[in-house]
């Protein structure tokens, strides 16, 4: 997963799917305002990567970012839904009916 | 153009009650309000906008947010989902919110071109998209409602603590009602089988590791080590189990030591493997995990805790057998 750009952060023991193409950023300012954990920071010509680890994966910057400089594999970190999607077979439900009952 | 309805600041003890029904479980997803906009205050045409889902809890956050306030709140059909969660599920999302601005005739009702949303409700919205779409330019406010008096007093902008999301003792304990009311049906079951097997004590095992992995655990989050929700389970039940196997040792001393062993061997296990596995249930009502670090956590856990629980079942049988042979 990682590598496939000319990414910041994304080791290969990587604990999210965050990658950021520094080249494409045209610093808005978007994801650093979006970011709940601060992964993002305002730079002088560039957002900066600043705490990947923190990332969660809610997808927040990828969506928000105009020219798709970030790639995220969004979902929700919830192993309540996740089991339950593999012992049944079905595809992971996102908080709402169907799911934390 | 929609017609608009009309809200307050005010919580009534209605509310009040509605509040706490929601944090015990009752009637879970029944608790909407109703899409659309509504008015709060004497909103003139350069009136702000504020837009949230249509959860009760999501929706009182705001407008007793809003106290003060002459402003307009556009509340967004989420299915009764608050606002975090149904952007991730994309129901607070970018459709939803340009359908709504149309179908309410913003358009006509403000002079201006700016919706304020709340800063979680990003990961379903691409502000861009919805000023392509609509002309109107999303402003992402703070994180929490509360401080959108401070972040419109500041002209419009957030501070860096006001973009964090955190989870404090309050946001963390609020939360243990519904998991344990989630799981009240296990506990009951295993409290009968706990009981047949080692009476009153079985029972104080059930209870242990019922309170440990369902209010203790999110009380203790923070302080537990590992980043992994699995460990500090395991970790949390390995303290449980020290008190009940102390009981045991004081309790029990008559009994065979073989037997004694093999109970205590088998709370520990089960101690740390339930209460491991609660843990790694806590992953979706909190705001760190990712997908990805969580799959890991599966993969990583899942079988070492299977195992530790199949151990644990196999040596309280055999304790079981043991009180038989004294039967007999």
């Amino acid at each position: 997963m990682a590598g496939e750009c000319s990414c910041q952060g994304a080791p290969s023991d990587a604990v999210n799917t965050l990658q950021y193409d520094m080249n494409r950023c045209v610093n808005c300012g978007r994801c650093s305002q979006v970011c709940p954990h601060g992964v993002f920071a305002p730079g002088d010509f560039k957002a900066q990567l600043v705490n990947y680890e923190a990332c969660m994966e809610c997808g927040a910057c990828m969506v928000n970012c105009p020219v798709n400089a970030i790639k995220v594999e969004s979902g929700v970190g919830c192993a309540n839904a996740m089991i339950k999607s593999a012992l049944l077979g079905r595809k992971e439900v996102i908080c709402g009916d169907d799911c934390c009952k | 153009m929609a017609e608009m309805m009309r809200t307050d600041s005010v919580m009534t003890s209605k509310d009040k009650r509605e509040h706490v029904q929601i944090r015990i479980g009752y009637h879970r997803m029944d608790h909407k309000v109703d899409p659309g906009l509504y008015l709060i205050g004497v909103p003139s045409a350069a009136s702000p906008v504020f837009v949230t889902s249509n959860y009760k809890l999501s929706f009182d956050a705001l407008r007793t947010s809003l106290n003060g306030f002459d402003a307009y709140v556009l509340v967004l059909d989420t299915k009764g989902i608050n606002v975090w969660c149904a952007a991730g599920k994309g129901t607070f999302g970018t459709d939803e919110l340009v359908g709504r601005i149309e179908s309410s005739g913003l358009k006509d009702v403000v002079s201006h071109r700016e919706v304020i949303l709340p800063q979680l409700g990003a990961p379903g919205v691409a502000a861009h998209e919805v000023k392509r779409r609509t002309g109107f330019q999303v402003i992402y406010g703070p994180v929490r409602a509360l401080d959108i008096k401070e972040f419109m007093d500041a002209g419009k902008k957030a501070s860096k603590e006001m973009r964090r999301v955190r989870f404090p003792l309050k946001d963390r304990l609020v939360l243990a009602p519904v998991e344990m009311k989630n799981f009240v049906l296990y506990a009951l079951l295993f409290s009968i089988i706990g009981f047949l097997i080692a009476g009153a004590f079985g029972l104080a095992v059930v209870f242990g590791i019922y309170f440990a992995g369902l209010l203790l655990f999110p009380l203790l989050l923070p302080y537990l080590p590992s980043k992994d929700f699995t460990m500090k389970g395991m970790f949390l039940g390995g303290l449980i189990s020290i008190p009940l196997v102390a009981a045991t040792l004081c309790l029990w001393k008559d009994m065979d030591p073989i037997e004694v062993a093999s109970f205590d061997a088998s709370i520990v296990l089960m101690c740390v493997s339930v209460v491991g596995y609660l843990g790694l249930n806590w992953t979706g009502c909190t705001p760190y995990p990712s997908r990805t670090g969580v799959r890991r956590e599966i993969y990583r856990y899942i079988p070492i805790i299977a195992a530790m629980a199949v151990a644990a079942t196999v040596l309280a049988l055999v304790a079981g057998l043991f009180d038989m042979g004294a039967w007999f």
